[in-house]
């Protein structure tokens, strides 16, 4: 009833092409920034910020980055835990070589190390596809995770073997480091993720994205129109590899505070992909929502026992969430292999027409 | 890539085919096939299953190197090649069995067609205003006179995958057309339709060849169409050539009757 474009006329293709064409999912972005912006710093407390919120955007980073290559390019790569590290330990070398430049420089430029090694790791895609692909990107993740552990000279030799985040100050503000208020740095996560996220928006609703989707539906007839394939599949891991080397270089210096290789290990290439297939594969908002939906979920699973007063010891709540999480999983991949991001879609074409069944 | 930027005067050869051999470990494809295809006709293409007539098509874009025979295009000799490249002089193609891209919309796909003739570089799509989008918004309005010129205003957003069989392939010629092609090979442009559909397509074909003058080569097994559209016929048996000419010689060829109908030993 009030969800429809009746009215609405495009009198030129700009407007028609616009991101959201529809005045009602216009307003309802600005609302939904409106509130991330404004309303999220001062009602949420740290706990909030800091294991909801900073997380999700960061893992939504990565989604989108992942996203991007499987769901757009059609390139499977379960080496996404790797590129993040290459980001956060490309930014950490960065800022031991050059202290004196911002930080979030660093961060920035970061992401360029992890597109060069994903342009590396993208070559075999142009010979083996699907399965074979994901096999080889496998080893990519091993490649990277050894490399983590076993070059000193990533980590500056720390007997640890850990990267550990300064204080970095902007503006007299400490932005990285223990000093650094969950507050600053939700604004500042936050701000990249929304400005990369324009950016993967723009990429994919023009040529470079209309190549991607091409060579994902029928490489043999997107040879035929002029894509080069090689450039075509290596220009999405590099752009993929970017979105990932920023969100692991986020992940150190905004989240965690310090990382090992455990940090960037195969698990977390799996929790992105999870992401990705649970939001729903070639739909950015889809990976958004997969990235709530696997990251947030357990914690409040975790949370409700003691909100309901049931007394059960944290182990049987940690297996139950497991279950319970997992259970979800299927029952969305039975439900809609598509993912959380069609089933969204469905849910406002049928307001379209609500109350009407047609 | 080293064609000759001259072009072709209507009625000259725009593709000459010359003693062209193709295998495939012992099976034979095409053996010593030669023709050629002048400028402004429509060269249809025909043959029983299995004569090599797709295999043809595909020497011509380059998915297939033929070991034997050389390939002249617009007065040049050409060289064994990627199928890209084929697009970037001027050759597009559809398929017998619909290659669209099925998660696209048919604006997306259509728009996938000028992919050759977009050029501003990629920095300017991460932030897509300026060049990005005013060239985004100039390719836009060319296909939208495809879209007019095929009549499939009311699909523009939807996608493929989920049109009928007759619509995809009118899609997937519009894909074609939006790359301007000099050269237009159709791979069975009418297969599996109804009548009123293949009426539909073979005025298509005809306005395409008449309005663009763009060439177009075709395979079509519908002979009614075929002796229509026109202008020239090969025929081909088990990848050899076995008349040219014609549709009012190809019907009165004894090769062709003896190949389409079989011959009394």
């Amino acid at each position: 009833m009030f969800y429809r474009e009746a009215g609405q006329f495009k009198t030129n293709y700009r407007t028609d092409q616009a991101v959201f064409p529809i005045f009602q999912d216009k307003i309802g972005v600005l609302v939904i920034l409106a509130f991330l912006f404004l309303v999220v710093p001062f009602w949420f407390n740290d706990f909030w910020l800091n294991s909801i919120m900073i997380p999700t955007l960061i893992f939504s980073l990565a989604a989108i980055g992942l996203n991007l290559l499987l769901g757009y390019a059609g390139q499977i790569s379960l080496g996404t835990g790797g590129f993040m590290g290459v980001g956060a330990y490309s930014c950490y070398k960065l800022t031991t070589i050059f202290p004196d430049i911002n930080i979030l420089v660093h961060i920035l430029l970061s992401g360029f190390f992890a597109a060069i090694v994903g342009i590396l790791f993208g070559i075999p895609s142009l010979r083996i596809k699907g399965f074979y692909l994901a096999i080889a990107t496998l080893a990519s993740q091993f490649f990277l995770e050894w490399s983590f552990g076993r070059i000193g000279w990533l980590y500056n030799y720390n007997p640890s073997g850990a990267i550990e985040v300064s204080t970095k100050r902007m503006f007299g503000i400490a932005i990285t480091g223990p000093h650094a208020t969950s507050l600053t740095r939700y604004l500042i996560v936050l701000s990249i993720v929304v400005v990369l996220t324009w950016v993967a928006s723009n990429l994919v609703r023009g040529r470079i994205g209309r190549a991607w989707m091409a060579v994902r539906d029928m490489d043999i007839a997107a040879e035929l129109i002029g894509i080069r394939l090689l450039q075509a599949k290596l220009t999405a891991f590099a752009i993929s590899s970017y979105f990932a080397g920023v969100a692991g270089a986020l992940m150190v210096f905004m989240w965690l505070g310090a990382a090992e290789v455990e940090s960037f290990d195969i698990n977390h290439s799996f929790l992105i992909l999870f992401m990705v297939v649970i939001g729903g594969t070639g739909s950015l908002i889809g990976s958004f929502m997969g990235a709530a939906f696997i990251w947030v979920l357990p914690i409040f699973l975790r949370a409700a026992p003691r909100v309901l007063g049931v007394d059960i010891s944290a182990a049987t709540v940690e297996h139950f969430n497991f279950m319970i999480v997992g259970g979800l999983i299927i029952f969305f991949l039975i439900v809609e292999p598509n993912g959380i991001a069609r089933l969204w879609q469905i849910g406002k074409e049928k307001l379209r027409r609500w109350p009407f069944p047609y | 890539m080293n064609v000759a930027a001259k072009d072709i005067a209507k009625g000259q050869n725009i593709l000459e085919i010359d003693g062209i051999s193709l295998s495939f470990g012992g099976v034979k494809a095409i053996r010593d096939v030669s023709f050629d295809v002048k400028k402004g006709e429509i060269r249809a293409i025909i043959g029983p299953n299995g004569a090599g007539k797709t295999s043809m098509l595909n020497v011509i874009n380059g998915f297939y190197h033929p070991q034997e025979g050389t390939i002249n295009y617009k007065g040049a000799k050409r060289h064994d090649m990627r199928p890209y490249v084929a697009a970037t002089q001027g050759i597009a193609r559809t398929f017998q069995n619909v290659a669209l891209f099925a998660g696209m919309s048919t604006l997306d796909n259509i728009m996938s067609g000028r992919m050759l003739k977009m050029k501003v570089s990629l920095p300017w799509h991460f932030i897509r205003f300026g060049p990005a989008e005013r060239e985004e918004l100039e390719h836009r309005e060319r296909v939208e006179h495809i879209i007019d010129f095929l009549e499939i205003q009311a699909i523009r957003r939807t996608p493929v995958g989920r049109l009928p069989y007759g619509l995809q392939k009118r899609v997937e010629l519009g894909r074609a057309l939006a790359m301007e092609p000099e050269l237009l090979l159709l791979d069975e442009p009418m297969a599996g339709m109804n009548l009123e559909e293949k009426e539909d397509m073979s005025r298509y074909i005809l306005d395409v060849n008449d309005q663009f003058g763009t060439t177009i080569a075709l395979i079509e097994h519908d002979m009614g169409v075929v002796m229509d559209l026109s202008d020239r016929v090969l025929v081909l048996d088990y990848g050899e050539k076995i008349a040219d000419g014609t549709p009012d010689e190809i019907k009165n060829n004894q090769n062709v009757i003896d190949a389409y109908l079989g011959v009394a030993h």
